[in-house]
């Protein structure tokens, strides 16, 4: 007699639901060894928690106006001496000194929030994206120049040398980041390129920066240059500080941009080049869409790794964000705090970079569900 | 303009030392249908990539639609705008729809309006049968649709050859049939058409000459039921008792 196909009834699903218990008992006790790990652990928070949260908050010195309230308090953290130089840590020199004029840069910034959130959101379609990418690239940098350096329409000149604190560190990092990124793809493509002298040069542009480190260049831009360049013309310190990092970041963008066009498979090429497609076309329209989708993370961690670097133009006399905070516990009122002024502009950078980390994760997560073959 | 659509004559080619194609001649009319056949490396898909300049030849001559195939980048331009190219993996775009993916050429390349683009490309999405997925991204097809989608994006750009490199190798046996059932519909439009392939029944219903190619020559050429029945070489002989046999 010929069997009869029976399928097996499914059996239920092993049970998923771990009691709060269970799952402690798993991830934290076991074994001795995790047991130890775990007591240990629990010590040094208990014993780290409470002291900073006590310094740092709850035995703070939040207001005053000079430094006798954080005298009489040394066992909390002297907040006071940031408030009351907040403006000069965050906008420099001109603008410390100058509380009238702060909402100049504080338009720019706005407008850079704005502009960035439509750019990076995908909330605008994408012809007005195209437009808004426009502006941004050409009209902007013109307005946070005019506004922020001043001289035209009644404006206060806030000279350039006066820049400083958070505000330069943005323009150097934002400008770098900006400048770099089209640089670095004409790079990545030239060292991909079937022409030899076009890869020639790109491979050896690329090793030259790539070979020395930023504070070298930063110092040839500001110290070395001038000797060469004849006296009359003399090129703004900031711009040279944004030419070195603009230069120095395109090496990098450009060896993470490589990877991702390394990543394209061939029949990519092949189909475009038998629909008939030219080089830019291919290019434009189908490569360098795919590549730079997967250079993000590696592109991304550039940026970070940029702003990051943006505190070594203290070596050349510009005041960033770090520096300006510096000053502030070097400065005979408010001499000693140090602390204070470290974590304050560490907070900063953790909140710019932690923010570009999270913004590549999410691009990450949603290139995913587009498309996966 | 005379009927022939591709000519081949004495073609050779090499990699480095490794000689692939020896001698190679062949004319393909104006509708009609090739297949060609062979061993694996036997220089089969060389010899079809040659005729879209994917792959260069180092001597002899390639003539397809009157063009003669150079090192003039104007003549690859011009032969390329001639002949469509189907692959083994379909190398669609997989960032671009299914409609971006047949309307991107023609827009770049023909300057056609994106409407147009639009409703050329739909018409050719509803002949391979795949319109209702025209918003969808390439990953979400299987293997045969995308074959499909592959196939209309290639006559979006309305050629007069379709080059068709073993369309269903990387294909699941059940996706087999439809990709073979557009590509008989295709040639009964009277495309002109030369595909590499191992679909036996396919060359029996529609080719006109069936080519038999091993170690980089032609070995023989002849219609269907001559081939098959008939097969005048040795290579040839063992060659289709291997692939009968299973």
């Amino acid at each position: 007699m010929a069997k009869v196909f029976v399928p097996t009834p499914p059996s239920p699903p092993p049970n998923s639901s771990t009691p709060a218990i269970q799952w402690l008992k798993r991830n934290f006790f076991n074994s001795p060894f995790s047991i130890v790990m775990t007591l240990l652990s629990v010590y040094v928070i208990w014993s780290i928690v409470p002291f900073a949260l006590n310094w740092a908050i709850l035995d703070a010195t939040w207001t005053g106006t000079d430094r006798t309230g954080c005298d009489a308090n040394p066992d909390g953290a002297c907040w006071a001496a940031l408030r009351v130089r907040f403006w000069q840590v965050m906008l420099g020199r001109f603008y410390g000194a100058n509380p009238e004029e702060i909402w100049r840069p504080l338009v720019i910034f706005a407008l850079f929030v704005v502009i960035a959130y439509l750019l990076l959101s995908e909330t605008l379609p994408g012809e007005y994206r195209l437009y808004l990418g426009g502006f941004a690239l050409i009209v902007f940098p013109v307005l946070t120049y005019g506004l922020i350096h001043g001289g035209m329409f009644g404006l206060k000149v806030a000279a350039t040398s006066q820049w400083g604190g958070f505000m330069l560190t943005l323009i150097l990092a934002v400008g770098g980041i900006v400048l770099a990124f089209p640089l670095g793809i004409v790079l990545a493509l030239g060292r991909r390129s079937s022409l030899p002298v076009v890869q020639w040069l790109s491979i050896t542009f690329i090793e030259f920066w790539r070979a020395n480190p930023l504070i070298t260049i930063l110092f040839m831009a500001s110290n070395l240059l001038p000797l060469f360049l004849p006296s009359e013309i003399e090129v703004d310190k900031v711009a040279r500080a944004l030419v070195a990092i603009t230069l120095f970041q395109s090496a990098y963008t450009a060896e993470a941009i490589r990877g991702g066009l390394a990543s394209i498979p061939k029949g990519q090429f092949e189909a475009a080049d038998s629909l008939g497609f030219k080089y830019h076309h291919t290019m434009g329209l189908i490569v360098l869409p795919q590549a730079l989708k997967v250079s993000i993370p590696a592109i991304v961690n550039t940026f970070i790794a940029l702003f990051k670097d943006t505190t070594l133009v203290g070596i050349v006399g510009l005041l960033d964000v770090f520096r300006m905070a510096q000053t502030v516990s070097r400065s005979t009122e408010w001499k000693g705090f140090d602390y204070e002024t470290y974590i304050f502009s560490a907070l900063i950078f953790f909140m710019c970079c932690y923010g570009m980390s999270r913004y590549s994760q999410s691009i990450e997560r949603k290139l995913n569900r587009e498309h996966k073959d | 303009m005379s009927d022939l659509a591709i000519i081949i004559r004495n073609m050779n080619k090499w990699y480095g030392k490794f000689h692939v194609l020896k001698n190679i001649n062949m004319e393909v009319k104006v509708g009609e249908k090739i297949v060609v056949c062979g061993p694996s490396g036997s220089g089969k898909s060389t010899m079809i990539r040659c005729v879209n300049r994917l792959e260069e030849h180092q001597s002899g001559d390639i003539i397809v639609d009157g063009i003669e195939l150079s090192d003039d980048l104007k003549s690859i331009d011009k032969v390329r705008a001639e002949v469509g190219m189907c692959f083994q993996h379909f190398n669609l775009f997989p960032h671009l729809t299914v409609l971006e993916n047949c309307t991107i050429a023609p827009q770049w390349i023909r300057k056609v309006p994106q409407k147009e683009a639009e409703e050329a490309a739909m018409r050719y999405l509803e002949r391979v049968k795949i319109a209702d997925q025209a918003l969808k991204y390439p990953g979400q097809l299987s293997g045969g649709q995308q074959q499909r989608v592959a196939i209309a994006r290639s006559l979006c750009m309305e050629p007069k050859i379709m080059l068709f490199d073993e369309p269903t190798s990387a294909l699941d046996p059940e996706m087999i049939s439809e990709v073979l059932e557009t590509m008989v519909n295709l040639a009964e439009t009277g495309m002109t058409m030369v595909c590499v392939t191992h679909e036996m029944g396919f060359a029996r219903s529609v080719a006109d000459r069936v080519v038999f190619m091993d170690g980089g020559e032609i070995v023989e050429e002849n219609v269907p039921e001559q081939f098959f029945s008939n097969p005048q070489m040795d290579r040839t002989q063992m060659f289709l008792e291997q692939i009968i046999r299973h």
